[in-house]
């Protein structure tokens, strides 16, 4: 995030959900926002192709079609410089590439949109003379914004929007992912990607690279690594030889399980560290037993950039190790010592070599944690980036058309299947799948549907049906719900004997960001 | 500012605070039952009733602006009498079972009661038993241990913002609940535990915590939500090397991201940690069978294993999924591990899934 959760609560006067169902995946940012909204009467705009809880009291609601969102956004780009409602200041000083933007949303009108989206070009009107004239407009988005093969076309567009109307720097705005896991924010900052060393430094740029080669006392490789899922299709063809994973489910995550399977299967070595024998685990050569946070000490940063302490509460079960300890122990036997007597102590190191987190320590944690970027031990975080400057000076305009998503409806596959998360479980239902509340309050995995399309299929709420993909197909039961349009269905993938990523789209993937189109993929529904 | 006597004491507050403020900067500690700092005030429980010069009527301090002059005592007999009545006219009603109840030790009334010497209620009339089971696996709803305070329903509405419980008025038996009397799990409840968190007594309390140690029997330990990007604290309630529990915290220097105020899977998903099926022992697979092992042999195992790779295809036939679950510190070290050790820059993590 841009800008810090509590803004959402208290600064901002107007809120552009898309792509978040965030009472759902984000509930206590979505308290915050129900809050803003009904106490101070913040403007709500939301655009899902659901009609999630949040779109009952928002003030437009736009039930757009899966993968459109480009020309949504771009639709309201269009309104806004057309009614003048740009923030022509902020443009000239701090953008550039303005005019070609401008250039390419010229036929971007509401009436051009309505066709493709399905949202009625009043709504995208409103919508846009809402988030453009607020005093401080927020945009969040999710995973709903990103999953798709152009998910980075995608956020670049909701960057130009808050762009294009000053959004930016100021307590109550912002361009704000709500980020899924508890530290995926943290792992993404600590380099655990193939083409950025710790704090986005880049593993190709040559200076960077001789700083880790010093304070690592090796050589490093100049090439960038391989995405998941493209270390996955390297598996599948018998190039990537061993994976070692580490508290990921890739069995149950990872686009077109078949695909995944039959890579795994094709290694000659699998290590998986994790805290359960998961769907992965079962086909290793080797399973570490490691812990849960309950068990260990450490730091998480979350989507609001704030790091935070984890603090061990219980010993470790059995024989079961912290991670950081099984990481080390393996070093040490491939010939490269690591003996840290605490995470404490890896924190240390690693701020040496990490500039956003090197005013950060322990102590200084206690209490409220801090916001990176906090580049100094005096330096009091960072809760509001780009408040003077963006870290390329200036901030860069991107001209975005509109493309269909990779695999649309066809005679065969009539209907757009979406995936997402529930209330009640996370991610691959590894942990909650085994809180026992948790899954007896929800134990099954569920196929929505309209309530037209089911009548159409004589498709009964709560009958057991089979979705079928091109990829493979499941058997779940149907809840009928008028939530969703009616070529639209949508599953949860938490649930591994249901598995949603047995029908998703692993060939569709973003070119950028090499993120997999689970939000929209073609599907058929069969009765059994 | 204001300048008002509590207690004998003289202080200054800012305009517009009310004289439960200005008690409380005296020192003076009031009892309360349905104020809660974070909650519009109801000034309905009355337990914080305070005498005040030259006035005839005991001031609900929570309700009551501090005024210029006033002289305030927080003790005096007619404030005790008070109090006492107010607690004995709530024990008519509210079931003691305290030797059972997960509240023992947390209880305000029971505190209240302790403070002044309440032992029973001269006020007779046992209640009807509105007790009524609800099925759902998060919450215990016990009404008959509600002493109206109405702090839950503030808390759904206010912090949740859910809406799923009222006060359902039938004069002097209004009664909590949800929309037609029914069922949780059929309200737009969405199980954050919210009003458990509110309730003073033991009307509402955590099924997955039920009979597992009572609160003054667990240590409680401040650490960070596992499951979303959030960032919500809490503290996990420790009793004999196990959880047991997950209690808010509501002061925002410790809790600075929700206050206190915590979803379904924070507050009741925790028990997986102690679950049965943990992995305790490192494993390695023997003709095609996975099979316990030690740490030495694990580990030697896949060493040589990865120096084998290695030697036979180079380092970039090795890749490494990282954890946006794990700290950190781990995945520092994992892609340390990848890129000093192994030499190669396979590493990611599912940010993208
Ligand atoms: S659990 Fe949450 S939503 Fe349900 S009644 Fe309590 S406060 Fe309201
Ligand atoms: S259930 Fe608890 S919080 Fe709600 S009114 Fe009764 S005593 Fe108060
Ligand atoms: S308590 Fe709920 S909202 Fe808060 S971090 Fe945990 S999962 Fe997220």
């Amino acid at each position: 995030m841009t800008n810090s959760i509590n803004e959402l609560q208290n600064d901002a006067t107007a809120i552009f959900l898309i792509g978040t169902n965030t009472t759902e995946n984000h509930p206590v940012i979505g308290y915050k926002i129900k809050s803003n909204v009904r106490k101070n009467g913040a403007k709500l705009i939301v655009a899902d192709p659901r009609r999630i809880d949040l779109a009952e009291m928002a003030d437009v609601y736009m039930q757009f079609r899966p993968g459109t969102d480009v020309a949504l956004i771009n639709g309201m780009m269009n309104v806004i410089i057309s009614e003048g409602l740009l923030d022509k200041d902020f443009i000239e000083n701090r953008t550039e590439g303005f005019a070609e933007v401008a250039k390419v949303l010229e036929k971007y009108t509401p009436e051009y949109v309505e066709p493709i989206t399905g949202v009625p070009a009043e709504d995208i009107r409103k919508a846009a003379r809402i988030y453009a004239s607020a005093e401080r407009g927020s945009i969040c988005y999710a995973m709903g914004l990103t999953q798709h093969s152009t998910g980075t076309d995608n956020v670049k567009s909701v960057c130009n929007l808050a762009l294009l109307t000053g959004n930016l720097g100021k307590p109550g705005t912002g361009v704000n992912p709500l980020r899924g896991q508890n530290n995926v924010q943290g792992a993404c900052d600590m380099g655990a990607l193939p083409v950025s060393y710790p704090a986005y430094q880049q593993v190709t740029n040559p200076e960077v690279r001789e700083k880790f080669e010093k304070a690592w006392g090796v050589k490093l490789s100049p090439n960038n690594g391989v995405t998941l899922t493209a270390a996955i299709n390297k598996a599948h063809h018998g190039e990537l030889k061993g994976i070692f994973v580490f508290g990921e489910n890739p069995m149950v995550s990872d686009p077109d399980l078949q695909h995944v399977e039959e890579a795994l299967d094709n290694l000659e070595l699998l290590i998986v560290q994790d805290i359960f024998l998961t769907e992965t685990a079962q086909r290793a050569d080797v399973v570490f037993p490691g812990v849960t946070f309950a068990e260990k000490e450490g730091t998480f940063s979350n989507t609001e950039r704030r790091v935070q302490r984890v603090r061990q509460a219980i010993t470790p079960r059995g024989d079961a190790r912290p991670d950081w300890q099984i990481l080390c122990e393996l070093s040490n036997r491939l010939g490269y010592p690591m003996n840290y007597s605490s995470p404490e102590e890896i924190f240390n190191e690693m701020r040496t070599v990490t500039p956003s987190y090197a005013g950060i320590t322990y102590e200084r944690l206690e209490g409220k944690g801090l916001h990176w970027p906090c580049p100094t031990e005096e330096h009091p975080g960072t809760p509001i980036l780009h408040k003077e400057k963006f870290n390329r000076g200036l901030g860069l305009f991107h001209a975005i058309e509109f493309k269909e998503p990779a695999e649309l409806p066809d005679e065969e596959y009539p209907l757009i299947l979406s995936t997402g998360r529930s209330l009640f479980h996370y991610h691959t239902g590894t942990m909650t799948r085994r809180a026992e509340a948790l899954d007896t309050h929800q134990p099954d995995n569920e196929i929505q549907v309209n309530p037209v399309t089911a009548d159409k299929l004589s498709v009964a709420d709560g009958e057991t049906v089979r979705v079928v993909t091109r990829r493979g197909s499941i058997e779940l039961k149907a809840r009928v719900t008028d939530i969703l349009e009616e070529n639209v269905i949508f599953t949860f993938f938490h649930f591994s004997e249901a598995a949603a990523n047995r029908l998703t789209n692993a060939a569709a993937l973003d070119p950028v960001a090499g993120i997999p189109e689970y939000k929209v993929c073609a599907a058929r529904i069969e009765k059994i | 500012m204001i300048n008002l006597t509590i207690d004998g004491k003289e202080i200054q507050v800012a305009k517009g605070s009310m004289l439960l403020d200005a008690c409380k900067i005296a020192g003076a500690d009031l009892p309360t039952l349905c104020y809660d700092p974070e909650l519009r005030l109801a000034g309905s429980c009355r337990m914080c009733v305070v005498e005040a010069k030259g006035r005839s009527n005991l001031l609900a301090a929570c309700v009551t602006p501090a005024e210029n002059g006033m002289v305030i005592e927080t003790e005096s007999p007619d404030v005790v009498e008070t109090r006492k009545i107010i607690l004995e006219l709530l024990l008519a009603r509210h079931k003691l079972e305290c030797h059972t109840c997960e509240s023992d030790g947390i209880c305000k009334l029971q505190d209240y009661c302790y403070r002044y010497g309440v032992k029973d209620s001269r006020f007779q009339g046992e209640g009807p038993d509105i007790y009524k089971d609800d099925p759902n696996p998060f919450i215990e709803r016990d009404y008959n241990k509600c002493i109206m305070c109405t702090r839950c329903v503030r808390a759904c509405e206010e912090i949740t913002g859910a809406r799923a419980i009222n006060v359902e008025d039938r004069g002097h038996h209004a009664v909590i609940s949800t929309a037609f009397n029914g069922n949780l799990a059929d309200s737009p409840c969405v199980f954050c535990g919210q009003c458990v968190m509110v309730c003073p007594v033991g009307a509402l309390t955590s099924k997955v915590s039920a009979r597992k140690g009572k609160s003054y029997q667990v240590d409680k330990v401040l650490t960070t939500c596992t499951y979303c990007g959030t960032g919500c604290t809490f503290e996990l309630n420790v009793k004999d090397d196990q959880i047991v529990g997950v209690t808010s915290v509501r002061d925002e220097n410790w809790s600075p991201v929700n206050r206190g105020a915590l979803c379904v899977k924070g507050r009741f998903g925790w028990d997986f940690v102690t679950s049965s099926d943990r992995l305790t022992t490192p494993l390695i697979r023997e003709n095609g069978e996975l099979r316990p092992a030690s740490w030495d042999e694990a580990l030697d195992f896949a060493a040589g294993k990865i120096k084998e790779i290695k030697d036979k295809y180079g380092s970039d036939a090795m890749a490494m999924f990282s954890s946006a679950r794990a700290t950190n510190e781990e995945n520092y070290l994992a892609q340390k591990l990848m890129r000093a050790v192994i030499g190669t820059n396979n590493v990611d993590h599912c940010a993208r899934l």
